[in-house]
This record gives C-alpha cells, structure tokens and sequence, in this order.
C-alpha cells in the first residue's frame, strides 16, 4: 500500500489544509466562548426529535452542496479554455469523483431525507417518527461518513476513478493510493444510515397515521416518500454489497471484479447500476411530492388525477428496478439483453409524462401565485421535460453508442438531477421554511436566488448537448483549440459563475432572513391544504397537542373552510415523548473512527474500536428509558401561546 | 401473539441451526471432494432452509394481523430477488465478452 498521511506537495491542497484546520480552530474557540457546548449536545447532537434531525440533514445537505458546487466551479474552469493547465489531469479526476459523490450522496440525499424527516410525521398527524433514536443514529452515520469523505483530499488523498468507480480502474492494480478506499468506506457507512432511514420510514408511514388516513389520504408527498423508501429498501442493500466485494477485492485481494483470478469486471458495472439506477428514482421522487404540495398550494385547487399520480409513482418506482442495463448499452450485451432494457426504459417516459399532464392540469384555471416556491416548480416543468426527452434519445441502445460518455450524457443527467431534485428543495425549503423555522425566507432576494440560478443553470448546460453531439467525452480534463469547442465551454463556464451568483443569493437570504424576517408569520402563512400547517410555526415539540381526525385528503383545507380546526381543551391529555439519546452520536463517531483505519487498512486499530460500535448496541439494548410526559398543562399553556384562548 | 416464556426458546434453536447450516456449508465446501456441481447443489438447499430459519423463528411471517402486507412484502422480495440474480446472470453470460 502507499499513501502519504497528508497530501502534500500542492499550494491549493496546502492553502485547504491550513484554512480547514483554521476553521476547526476558529469554530471550537467560537462556541466555547459563547458557552454553547451543553446547549449544542443537550439541544442538538442528542436529539431525537424528527424536526431538528431534519434541520441539522439539510444544513449539512446546504454545506456539502457548496462543497459540490467548489468542485464543479473548478472543472468549469480548468474547461473554459483550451489547454488551460489550472489543474492537471490527476487532479481533474479527483475532482470530478468527489463532485458526483458529494452532490448525489451527500447533498441530494440529506436534503431530500431532511425535509422528509421534518415533514413526514406532521404530514401524516404523528409525533415522531416509528424509530426516533434509529432516526437520529441515520443521520450521524451520514454526517460522519460525509466527513470522513471530505477530510481524503487533504489526508491521504482523494478516490479519483469517477464517481462510478469501473473496475478495474478502481481496483488496487490501476489505483494503487488510498482514495479509493474513502470511496469504498465512506459509502458504505452512509449507506447503512440510509438503509435504516428507508425502514423508518416505510414503518412510520404505515403504521402511524393518524386515524382515518387511509393509504389514498395521504398527501402527495407522503406517498412519494413511502415509495422512496421502498426503493431504498430494494436498492441500498445491492450497494451494500457490491461495496464490500470492492472493499475484499481491494484490502484483502480477493477477486470479485478482477479478470485475473476469475472475476468479472463487469459484475461492478452490473451491481453498481442495480443500485445506481434506482438511486437516481430515489432522489427524484420525494422532490415530485414537493412539486405536487407547492404546485396544488399556489393554485388553490386540490391536485389533478391525484390516483393516476399514485399508480404512475409505483410504476416508475417498480420500472426503475428493470433498466439499469441502459447505463452500459456498450458493454457488450447480446442484442436481445439490449432492446429489452431499451424498451423498459422507454416505458419509464409513460408514467413521467402522466405526472408532468397533472401539474399542468393542476394549474389550468387555478388562481396562480407566483411565490418563490411556485417559481421554481413552474422553471422545473420545461427544464425536466428537456432532461426526460434526452433521457429517451439515450434509451435507444442503438442510438446510444453515440451518446455513451459524452457530454451529451452529462447535460441529461444535469437537466434531470438539477431541476428534479435541486429545484425541489430549494421549491421546498421556501414553502416550508416558516414551519421549520418560524419566518420566511425574503421574497425579493428570493427572485434574485431563482432568476440567476435558473438562467445559470441552462447556460451552463445547453452548451454541453452540443458539444457532446460534436463529439466531446465526459470526464475529458482538457483540449485544443483545434476541436473548436471553445466558444461552447467558454459559455458555459461563464453560465455556471451565475449559477454561482444564484447560491451566493440564496446564502444572503437566509442571512438577511435569520436577521431582519419578521417572526409573526403565523402557523399557516400560503393558505396551504396539508396537516402539517394545522402547527405552530416553528413546530412544538411534541407537534400535535390533539392528533387529528382525517375523512379528506385535503384535511387541513376542508377543516379551515368548515371551521373545524378548533381543537378542545378537554381532549389535551399528557403527551408521551421519547428522552434524548448519546448512543447515535457516539456510534457514528466510532463508526468514522473505524471507517478510517480502515482507510488506511490498519486492521487492529479499527477492530479495537469496532468494539466501541458493538459496545454501544449493548448500551442500547439495556436502555429502559422509555421517554417522559409533557403534562396537559404544559401542553395547554403552549397551545394558547399561538391559537390565542383556548 | 403466542404466550410469551421468559426463556426465547425459539429464538435459540433459531440461532443454533443456522450457525449450524452456515458451518455445514463451509465444511461441505472446503473438506469434502463432492465435484463443484453437488457443492452447489447441497450449500443451495441448505441456503433456503436457512431463509426459511429466519423467516419462520425471526421474522415471524406465519404471526400477526398485518397479513396483506406481508404478502405483498414477500411477493416483492421474490421479484427483487429474481430481478437482481436472474438478470445479472442473463445480462453478464451473454454478451459477447463470453462467447
Ligand atoms: C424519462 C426518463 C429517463 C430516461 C429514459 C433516462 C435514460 C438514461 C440513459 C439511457 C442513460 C445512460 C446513457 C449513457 O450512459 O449513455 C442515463 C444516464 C443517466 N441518467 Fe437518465 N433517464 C431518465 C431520467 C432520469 C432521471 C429522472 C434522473 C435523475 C433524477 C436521471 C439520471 C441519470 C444519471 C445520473 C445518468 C448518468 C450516470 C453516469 O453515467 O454517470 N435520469 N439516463
Ligand atoms: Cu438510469
């Protein structure tokens, strides 16, 4: 094995290393100085409580987008000119690994499971989640393996055969460092957090609505994540697996995906999309159920052919099982292997389609606002369906060979991943913002935010269907003048500085928000239809004070109009919370201790502190805490705080 | 639910048999001279009566009420499980790599 502890040799890495280890530092001294420690670990690193979990995901999910986004900026860079030598080759790779792998699974899944985690309960008229304390181990085991993914580029260096990882580029004959093993490792940790939120959710969502909500009740972006879930259930443990045969290939030589002694190459490929393909559907669907809540809320009118928007989630959700091949059309497959998964995959535009006819149907004649949450899934529409159209040129296994790793590729993927899942939860944290946090972001930087985004967005991805198409492959970390790509990829990185400009706008937002938003925003500020917005903004703690009674899909709507959302002061009885937890945190710091020896394929150190991530089931599993009450009087005193007499 | 005894009788013998069947299969694999082809065939059928194991003394398919779920959850494990083998079987041994 070789690796140098600490990258060394490069001003950048080195101006990191300093700045990181700054930053820590400056950080540390901060909180000490304001005495924030017990109020961070007693209010925040311990809880169990879905809402804050869902915060700390989604401030993770805004840091590793930034990080994401460094990476992407730099690419755009070292491209907008040919010949440029800002970065060399080796360090191109690294970046355009850790970009796909950052932004996939360290930004699109926290965030896209944050809102989940503070929404789903208050959407299905529950206190908490099925599992809290798994709950809050989820998202420890993520942010651990996020650090431990972000701390390889200055210590021992970054994984850098793209965030797909072929073998046998990936194994230990061609990438002999150990960056390769932060990708084995780091994966693996969050993925196991992952596994587990998908069971806590599937659980949550179906066995604690509350009465009356039937499966055909629930709100639209409950269903989606429930659907999610299952797919995470189905796919995750593929990933599981095919990272533990990397991990045995590369630490203990054995030979998986090694032709020398037997193994196939090609298997990586094959598990690799199992997982990969789903987990693109995984990622996309919550953010439809967002669109779904946003879109049905600014045009006052209940979602259109809200049944055929079910039955067509299951359907893509059950498709996206069916199609992986389309990834490696030029593998090799025999003709028949290939039409079949070009005909599935073409299927899967069907039920995409029926769901973009009900947005739109769902605003034909409705009185539409056009609030920033409204704008951003209006701009989703049109820049999906370019995303979705492209994606059914690719399916064409014949037509593919020419696509296949080209730019062509990368713009698809954007115009999918960017407006689906990006659009979304910005979509999102502005319609839910005053829920979570008791004021609303500002509209009028808002517009800024969504204006330079948007325009940046499609500046800096149009141009890369056509240069694909004129022959540019993906991943390529320079080129001459000669190839006359220039003009298009100087355009392009002039286009992806906007889009930078756009998140530069939404980081001042939350800023000027956090200062000056006005904080009487009341429990129900866009005149909205679901049950979470029958709470306080922000949210109690214990949520509901009276778990509500559902007949309608639109619960909340329906009581609002018939004045039915009094709840009795009679009915408030003492409310059983769970007790705060140090397990989870303790665990995912044990998990991050081991991951990294085993990075560095220290075998005992990381067996000696195995014993911590065992000792701390034990822990648990002779944990008879069972929670606390809040008393009715508390409860009542809350509860008149925001709905006046009671 | 059944009547509940202090001692998890079940869970135990769960436990014994299929360290048992997962001990039988490695002995069979590496101690034995079957050809590779009954290897198979035995640490196969040991394979299932494992996931019977589990599913019987563990994950208690044959209790509870919830009984449309758990059909559709074990119709959908099937699927899944034919999908991920089956296709990865028929996707890798004909393409023209191994003709
Ligand atoms: C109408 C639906 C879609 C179709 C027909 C489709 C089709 C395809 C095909 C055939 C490829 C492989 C092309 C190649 O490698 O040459 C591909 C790549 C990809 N698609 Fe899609 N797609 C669709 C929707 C989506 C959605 C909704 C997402 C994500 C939210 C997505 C994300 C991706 C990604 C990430 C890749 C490339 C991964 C890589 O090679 O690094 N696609 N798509
Ligand atoms: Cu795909």
């Amino acid at each position: 094995m070789k690796y140098d502890f600490f990258v060394t040799g490069d001003p950048i890495i080195l101006m990191s290393q300093i700045g990181i280890g700054l930053t820590m530092i400056g950080l540390i001294a901060l909180i000490t100085y304001l005495k924030k420690w017990t109020y961070l670990w007693k209010e925040w690193f311990t809880t169990v409580d879905h809402k804050k979990i869902g915060i700390m995901y989604i401030i993770a999910g805004v840091l590793m987008f930034f990080r994401g986004g460094v990476d992407g900026l730099m690419m755009k860079a070292q491209t907008s000119r040919p010949g440029l030598e800002l970065l060399n080759a080796q360090h191109y790779d690294e970046i355009f690994t850790t970009h796909g792998i950052v932004m996939i699974l360290f930004m699109a899944m926290p965030m896209l499971i944050g809102i989940m985690n503070v929404l789903i309960p208050l959407q299905i008229g529950a206190r908490d989640v099925a599992f809290p304390k798994l709950n809050a181990l989820s998202f420890w085991s993520f942010f651990v393996a996020a650090l431990l993914f972000n701390i390889s580029f200055v210590i021992g260096g970054s994984p850098d055969a793209g965030w797909t990882s072929y073998f046998p580029l990936a194994g230990k004959e061609f990438s002999p460092d150990i960056g390769n093993n932060y990708y084995a490792i780091a994966l693996q940790i969050s993925g196991i957090g992952t596994l587990a939120t998908g069971i806590n959710f599937i659980v949550t969502i179906l066995k604690m609505r509350a009465p009356g909500m039937k499966l055909l009740k629930m709100p639209m972006f409950t269903w989606t994540s429930l659907v999610t879930s299952v797919l995470i259930v189905a796919a995750f443990p593929i990933l599981t697996i095919a990272l533990l045969m990397m991990t045995l290939d590369r630490m203990f030589g054995a030979h998986f995906f090694t032709v020398a002694a037997g193994g196939d190459p090609m298997l990586w490929l094959n598990l690799f999309w199992l997982w990969g393909h789903p987990e693109v559907y995984i990622v996309v669907l919550p953010a439809f159920g967002m669109f779904s809540e946003v879109i049905a809320t600014f045009s006052r009118k209940n979602l259109f052919g809200y049944v055929t928007m079910v039955v067509s989630i299951v359907a893509i959700a059950f498709l996206s099982m069916l199609v992986w091949v389309h990834h490696f059309y030029t593998m090799g497959n025999s003709a028949a292997v290939n039409s079949v998964f070009s005909i599935t995959t073409m299927m899967i535009a069907i039920p995409t389609g029926v769901k973009i006819f009900n947005w739109l149907f769902t605003m034909r004649k409705g009185k539409i606002q056009f609030s920033n949450a409204m704008l951003w899934s209006l701009a989703f529409i049109p820049c999906f369906t370019i995303g979705g159209v492209t994606g059914v040129m690719l399916a064409m296994a014949a037509a593919d060979y020419q696509y296949h790793n080209t730019m062509f590729l990368v713009a698809h993927f954007h115009y999918v991943l960017i407006p689906g899942v990006v659009f979304a939860v910005f979509a999102g944290l502005y319609y839910w913002w005053p829920k979570m946090f008791g004021f609303a972001l500002n509209e009028k930087i808002g517009k800024w935010h969504f204006w330079l985004f948007v325009i940046g967005f499609n500046l800096t991805f149009m141009p890369m269907f056509f240069v694909g198409l004129d022959g540019m492959s993906r991943r390529m970390y320079t080129y001459s003048e000669s190839t006359g790509w220039a003009p298009w990829l100087g355009f392009s990185a002039v286009g992806s500085l906007v889009m930078a400009a756009g998140f530069a706008a939404l980081v001042y937002n939350l800023y000027w928000s956090f200062r000056y938003a006005s904080r009487d925003v009341g429990s129900d500020p866009w005149d909205a239809r679901t049950l979470e917005w029958a709470t306080a903004s922000p949210v109690q703690e214990y949520n509901f004070a009276v778990i509500p009674e559902v007949t309608e899909l639109d619960q909340f709507w329906k009581d609002k109009k018939e004045g039915t959302n009094k709840i009795k002061k009679e009915d408030i009885k003492d409310i059983h919370m769970p007790s705060n937890s140090a397990v989870p945190i303790i665990m995912g710091v044990a998990f991050g201790i081991v991951g990294f020896f085993l990075v560095f394929e220290m075998f005992i150190l990381s067996a000696i502190f195995s014993v911590g991530i065992i000792a701390c089931l034990i822990a648990n599993s002779f944990d008879y805490d069972d929670g606390y009450h809040i008393p009715a009087k508390k409860v009542l005193e809350t509860e008149r705080k925001w709905r006046g007499d009671l | 639910m059944k009547k509940q005894s202090m001692f998890p009788l079940n869970h135990v013998l769960g436990f014994v048999l299929s360290i048992a069947l997962t001990v039988g299969a490695v002995f069979i694999v590496y101690q034995t001279d079957f050809s590779a082809s009954v290897k198979m065939n035995i640490i196969g059928t040991l394979a299932i009566f494992q996931a019977l194991i589990q599913l019987i003394m563990f994950m208690h398919i044959t209790e509870g009420k919830s009984g449309g779920i758990n059909i559709i959850n074990i119709a959908y494990a099937i699927f899944l499980a034919i999908v991920v083998v089956a296709g990865s079987i028929w996707v890798l041994t004909t393409g023209h790599a191994a003709m």
